[in-house]
């Protein structure tokens, strides 16, 4: 785990190493233009073109005169308000349609849609995304350990599509044979296991495609006797390929890139904070979230209720995910990102603004 | 055709036809004029009613916006110049700068209609010498991405730097050009076969500046947004200037203005003139965006390379005995261009008109070469079967070649 730069994103960029190798093939033409200055700068008597070269370079590099500079990269504008709102997306728990069944067991049914949408990914840019239910990330289904989970499956978009759960089932609700087509429906029937937090997605191929294009969502199975109270959130880093070139143009935590750092998350000193933390980024190997000013008690996959670290930074690989915990001690802003750099500076980047503890 | 006789037997019927229209009652012009008309109103059917619908696919247009130019005209601060070059309006919705976001403005508009120019402000702490990539994307996503080799603050059109691209024109174009005309003693000492020798190695050395013009225009086309055709504006330039400077020619050729040897050495110099404005171009450019290095060995080089161009310019003078003043003129005519073509590669360069630029200039050599031929093969003289004249068209292009080591080097 790389943390050796606390607080990069504060401090602007400057130039990017990452393309000094990125040189031009060296033209005949451009040698030429090499030896011109060669020729002039050898000329004793030019004084005024070596004046006026190092007249420009000297104002540069103390940063004195760049006044224009903003604090934090980022984009300019904001999403279409009517669209998707990351923020509701945050707590919106898909309890689904709940009813008993004869033995006494919770049976919990989710209707899920398949369709293409054009949905906005940064201000102003869209992807033509294919969802579940319309979203990006799909609707985040949870339930409790042991309940009859009922997933009617629509697909209304254009390719086959099927949804993948995590978690212990049988091999014919694993939702990677039974290919849906569209206009074709399939009932997705099985009990919740194991606890934690897991995923579900698409696994038609190519199934990279099928991944990045948006098919998949947030799946928590809660204990029996739940977790201690807390303000829960689900978090979703991905990653959008808006330019088709295997290579993401933007980041984010549940789609939006700079959304929380343009609409910061309101939480409370003191309280408890639980985030649902899981990894979709397709074409990166792997993302990570790191959280400023604090601390956080961490349990891998959410599968057990004893924390495996205590930590401000998690590495999670495609497909990975954990539940976070955390309180803040002072109030203010705090920034939490991907410690790759570059995924912070392409929008995966948010703010948490703890508030004063109100006093009851 | 409408005096065919009709009693012909053997007409066609065509002819006939025509013979039987009363002649002069559709003017030329609406003949002319027909077929556009029609083309005009099948136009207006084809939008209003036509199946455009066939046309236009499910998936977003194919955007095209092309990076014109990048300065960095004060410290953090990037300005980038792009034109949409492509069928469709592009709307741009963020910039990212080393793959980051980063704010900026949009002047006019955001909306870039066909055609249309913009420039892009963006407010980074860029480092002096290092290099740049600038994406802008698009609303469907699409980027499109420039890099800049070393960042370096961009010339501003002040006093200083007005002399200083001067001074570059002067070393560059200038001073070369009148070293070589220096040679006009030596020619004009030498035997009539050897004067020939030194006609043909100006061959040599113009279609080897040619070769270099049409090089660099063909390279910078990739530059140039697709709408402008980069290919047809050298296709335009090298077809259409000798086909210019020969009709001036044949024009002035009563006042005995551009023949004999001073009209030819004035049309060298012309052409060589307009080959070092394209060549001041890519200099001034090289040196605004801070491309280019210092290296003295290449001095010499350059200084080599462009004295043969004086060489050529002399060589059609060596029998006549022109004044002083012809040859500063001529000299001038040659060096002066590259001056100007700094001052617009440098403060305000654009690929479109650095591609017209130096197809011309190959336009205007390939011109002079051509009468430069015709002269070695009027009455008299071997033409390049002649093993002397072969060997100085061989000469010239091997010496170009030969200075074009050092320049490299």
């Amino acid at each position: 785990m790389s943390e050796q730069t606390q607080g990069e994103n504060r401090d602007p960029p400057d130039g990017n190493t990452a393309n000094r190798g990125d040189t031009h093939p060296i033209s005949r033409r451009r040698l030429l233009r090499s030896g011109v200055v060669g020729a002039v700068g050898l000329a004793a008597g030019s004084g005024a073109l070596t004046a006026a070269r190092s007249e420009g370079t000297r104002s540069v590099p103390g940063g004195a005169g760049m006044a224009h500079a903003p604090e934090l990269s980022g984009v300019m504008g904001d999403v279409d308000p009517n669209g998707f709102d990351a923020t509701s997306f945050l707590k919106a728990f898909d309890y689904g349609e709940v009813s008993t069944l004869p033995d006494g067991q919770v049976l919990r049914e989710y209707e899920i849609l398949a369709t293409d949408r054009d949905i906005e990914v940064a201000p102003g840019v869209y992807f033509a995304a294919w969802t579940y239910n319309g979203t990006v990330p799909g609707p985040t289904i949870r339930c409790t350990e042991g309940d009859r989970l009922k997933v009617n499956f629509v697909n209304a978009g254009s390719h086959p599509h099927t949804i993948h759960f995590h978690g212990i089932h049988a091999a014919d609700m694993d939702g990677v044979f039974e290919v849906v087509q569209p206009g074709e429906t399939f009932v997705y029937e099985f009990d919740a296991a194991p606890v934690g937090f897991h995923l579900y997605h698409c696994h038609s191929i190519p199934l990279k495609r099928h991944l990045h294009k948006g098919l998949y969502g947030a799946f928590i199975i809660d204990p029996k006797d739940g977790r201690p109270e807390a303000n829960e959130m689900v978090m979703m880093m991905n990653g959008f390929d808006t330019n088709f070139d295997g290579d993401n143009e933007v980041y984010a935590v549940n789609t939006v890139a700079f959304h929380y750092q343009k609409h910061p998350i309101e939480i409370e000193q003191g309280e408890l904070v639980r985030l649902y933390v899981g990894n979709m980024t397709e074409f990166d190997p792997v993302n990570s979230f790191h959280l400023h000013g604090n601390f956080f008690r961490l349990y891998r996959t959410g599968t057990d209720l004893e924390r495996h670290e205590w930590t401000d930074t998690v590495m999670m690989c495609q497909g990975e995910r954990a539940v976070l915990e955390f309180t803040y001690d002072f109030p203010g802003k705090y920034m939490f990102h991907a410690h790759q750099s570059e995924f912070a500076e392409l929008g995966w980047m948010g703010i948490f603004d703890v508030k004063p503890r109100t006093v009851t | 055709m409408t005096n065919a006789s009709p009693e012909h037997g053997n007409a066609p019927p065509e002819q006939n036809q025509k013979v039987g229209q009363a002649p002069g009652r559709v003017p030329l012009a609406a003949k002319g004029l027909g077929p556009l008309l029609l083309l005009g109103v099948f136009l207006v059917l084809f939008v209003q009613f036509g199946p455009v619908g066939v046309f236009r696919a499910a998936f977003p247009p194919i955007e095209e916006l092309t990076i014109d130019r990048v300065t960095f005209p004060e410290a953090g601060l990037v300005r980038v110049h792009l034109v949409n070059g492509g069928p469709e309006p592009v709307t741009i919705a963020q910039v990212q700068v080393d793959e980051a976001y980063w704010e900026h403005s949009v002047t006019p508009d955001r909306e870039v209609g066909r055609l249309e120019n913009v420039e892009v402000e963006i407010p980074y702490p860029w480092v002096d010498g290092d290099p740049l990539e600038i994406s802008i994307v698009s609303s469907t996503g699409t980027t499109f991405t420039t890099e800049v080799a070393v960042a370096t603050q961009s010339p501003q059109v002040t006093g200083r730097y007005v002399a200083t691209f001067a001074l570059l024109g002067v070393y560059v174009g200038v001073i070369p050009v009148f070293l070589g005309l220096l040679w006009l003693p030596f020619l004009a000492g030498i035997s009539r076969r050897w004067m020939d020798f030194f006609l043909s190695l100006t061959v040599g050395l113009l279609l080897y500046l040619a070769v270099d013009a049409l090089e660099g225009a063909l390279e910078l086309t990739g530059q140039v947004a697709s709408a402008f055709q980069g290919l047809g504006l050298i296709v335009i330039g090298v077809t259409a200037t000798p086909l210019a400077i020969h009709a001036l020619g044949r024009l002035r050729s009563d006042k005995g203005g551009l023949t004999g040897p001073v009209g030819l050495a004035t049309l060298i110099a012309f052409g060589i003139g307009l080959h070092n404005l394209g060549e001041g171009l890519a200099i001034g450019s090289a040196y605004a965006t801070g491309e280019v290095a210092l290296g003295t060995g290449l001095v010499f080089g350059f200084l080599l390379h462009n004295t043969t161009e004086g060489l050529g310019i002399v060589a059609p003078l060596a029998r006549s005995r022109p004044s002083l003043t012809t040859l500063v003129i001529l000299g001038l005519v040659a060096g002066i261009p590259t001056i100007f073509g700094t001052w617009i590669g440098g403060f305000s360069y654009s690929p479109v008109a650095s591609v017209l630029f130096l197809a011309i200039g190959a336009g205007a050599i390939i011109q002079v070469i051509l009468v430069l031929a015709q002269a070695l093969r009027s009455e008299g003289h071997e033409g390049f079967s002649g093993a002397l004249n072969a060997a100085g068209l061989v000469t010239g292009l091997v010496l170009m070649y030969a200075t074009g080591l050092f320049v490299a080097a």
